[in-house]
């Protein structure tokens, strides 16, 4: 369903005849890389906005919202209930193409940007985003999977995955933005698409995308490949670490 | 200094693992233990999941209590068939621990489980070590020698088909009640994280009679190989070992132990199992307060496909 609007909307776009503004982007880097000594980083995004001759004049301004999309996740959102005076998982939830990561950069808040119907219809902020959760679960009651979307969104948020600021898009002139993407140490790795909208007087003007991956490399990514593509040979070689160092242990701490 | 962990996907403070390594082993050491049921707590409240956290702590136990079998077979304090009769039940029951842990995981039930495991494990053992050492050190106190004898009685286990000569360990007993706590510690082995020889050492001493001078050792041969074989079944299964945390653990862990046994070895007998009991018994009402007391949040994320 969201990507059937997304296209609409790029369809509308392409339709309006007089091409309005267009907007440039250049991001500081394209792979993130997770080496040993990662602890998260900061990504920049730059771009501008171009004009021509023909571009109506905006007097009130641009405003531009930017989104971060990680790799999608299966995710289930389960709830604790007391039974027989224990706390355990009871009711659960699926979320089957949650984004992993989620992070909307905007130079005000997003509800001063426009209507809330405008933005719910563009997926605007991080209280609109689409969340289908999987078919069949769904059926029960809207008061129930409302409970479950805002558990999921608070926990993702608490965890750092899923993050909305208001002045995280800087204006550096009327038509020269800077935006930042901070990226936490525990995020997966994968594609992460940018999806820039920018606004004028409360309507969507023009929208662009970009993308940048995140990708394990050297030791990570070697020790992490082999343990997924040779489980049995990993688990063999760790058995293995273990007796040599148990075995180092025991020679160096050797009393007689 | 931190480093990226490539399994739990998360950076971890290298000092600090290893500083929990040494902690745990100092105990593992001074109590003869693996002290899995403390490492692996420890881990998860780091914010390592537990799935990655008890597959971990699995090759780490392995570790030390390979360099404590390497120390004991050197005085020859242990008891090969034994332990080997103990494997064929342990092999089993960790093949069925590895199973229902991934059954469990799926299900959402997993912390459930480790948790109420815990409680009970812990709880009794607690207890019955408690009970055991004050009424030792009350005995010591009143000046009567400690009870060295060991029982002629019999238990109705005794009685059973498939009768085996352990001449190291001086007993004759059927097999069956042998492969049975073999399979009883490979499945709590696998499911909770823990080597188990806190349970079967007692096990070993007070129902099938093994002498105290080898239960240790043979303890110890039983605990390494169940715990490389969870290791490698935990690898293939769940693809849930990290083996760079499992290095500095372990690191840390044989580092502890050395020290610990030196200390160990200043202390009584009665009074190390009742410090022990305590211990045993503290952590496991830890575990019951997580599961009785309302937790600060009913919700819980679980990415049970896609990248992680």
């Amino acid at each position: 369903m969201s990507r059937i609007l997304a296209l609409i909307t790029i369809l509308l776009a392409c339709a309006v005849p007089a091409r309005a503004e267009q907007l440039i982007t250049s991001l500081s880097t394209h792979r993130v890389l997770i080496t040993s000594n990662f602890t998260g980083a900061e990504l920049i995004l730059f771009g501008s906005i171009e004009r021509d001759a023909e571009t109506v004049s905006r007097p009130g301004g641009y405003d531009l919202v930017v989104t971060v999309l990680g790799p999608r996740q299966t995710i289930v959102t389960r709830r604790k209930d007391r039974i027989l005076g224990i706390w355990a998982n009871t009711d659960s939830l699926t979320f089957p193409d949650a984004p992993a990561y989620l992070a909307v950069r905007t130079n005000r808040p997003v509800e001063e940007i426009a209507d809330a119907a405008t933005l719910q219809r563009l997926q605007v902020g991080l209280a609109n985003i689409a969340l289908p959760s999987a078919p069949g679960e769904d059926a029960a009651s809207n008061a129930r999977s409302d409970a479950f979307r805002s558990a999921f969104l608070r926990l993702k948020v608490q965890q750092g995955h899923y993050r909305e600021r208001a002045n995280a898009v800087t204006f550096l002139t009327p038509t020269l933005f800077r935006a930042t993407i901070p990226l936490p140490a525990d995020v997966p790795i994968g594609t992460y698409e940018i999806d820039l909208k920018l606004f004028a007087a409360g309507a969507m003007v023009t929208r662009e995308s970009n993308a940048f991956e995140i990708v394990k490399v050297g030791f990570e990514q070697f020790v992490a490949h082999v343990a997924q593509t040779h489980g049995f040979f990993y688990g063999l070689a760790t058995a293995a670490m273990a007796m040599l160092t148990g075995w180092l242990a025991s020679v160096a701490f050797r009393r007689d | 200094m931190q480093i990226y962990l490539p399994i739990a996907e998360l950076p971890v403070n290298v000092f600090l693992i290893l500083f929990m390594g040494v902690a745990v082993g100092f105990i593992s050491g001074m109590f003869g233990i693996g002290g899995g049921f403390l490492m692996t707590p420890l881990l998860i409240f780091v914010g390592i999941t537990p799935a990655v956290a008890v597959a971990s702590v699995a090759s780490h136990i392995a570790a030390s209590s390979f360099s404590g079998a390497m120390a004991y077979w050197r005085r020859r304090a242990l008891d090969l068939p034994l332990a080997g009769m103990l494997l064929m039940g342990g092999f089993i029951g960790t093949a069925g621990g590895v199973w229902l842990f991934a059954l469990l995981r799926s299900a959402g039930q997993l912390g459930l489980a480790i948790g109420l495991s815990y409680v009970t494990l812990l709880g009794i053992v607690g207890v019955l070590m408690i009970n055991e050492s004050v009424r030792a050190i009350a005995r010591a106190q009143r000046g009567k020698p400690a009870d060295l004898r060991r029982p002629g009685s019999h238990a109705w286990f005794h009685g059973l088909p498939l009768k085996f000569r352990f001449k190291q360990s001086r007993i004759y007993v059927s097999l069956i009640p042998v492969w049975v706590i073999g399979f009883v510690i490979g499945f709590l082995g696998a499911i909770m994280g823990i080597g188990g020889g806190f349970l079967l050492v007692p096990a070993l001493i007070y129902l099938l009679r093994v002498p105290t001078s080898v239960v240790i050792g043979t303890s110890m041969v039983l605990t390494l190989v169940t715990m490389a074989g969870a290791t490698v079944m935990h690898a293939a299964t769940n693809q849930s070992v990290d083996a760079v945390l499992a290095l500095i653990l372990m690191v840390g862990g044989v580092i502890g132990a050395q020290f610990g046994a030196r200390t160990g070895q200043n202390i009584r007998a009665e009074r190390l199992r009742l410090l022990l009991g305590l211990l045993v018994l503290s952590v496991g009402i830890r575990f019951a307060f997580d599961l009785v007391i309302r937790p600060d949040d009913l919700y819980s994320l679980q990415v049970i496909a896609g990248p992680t």
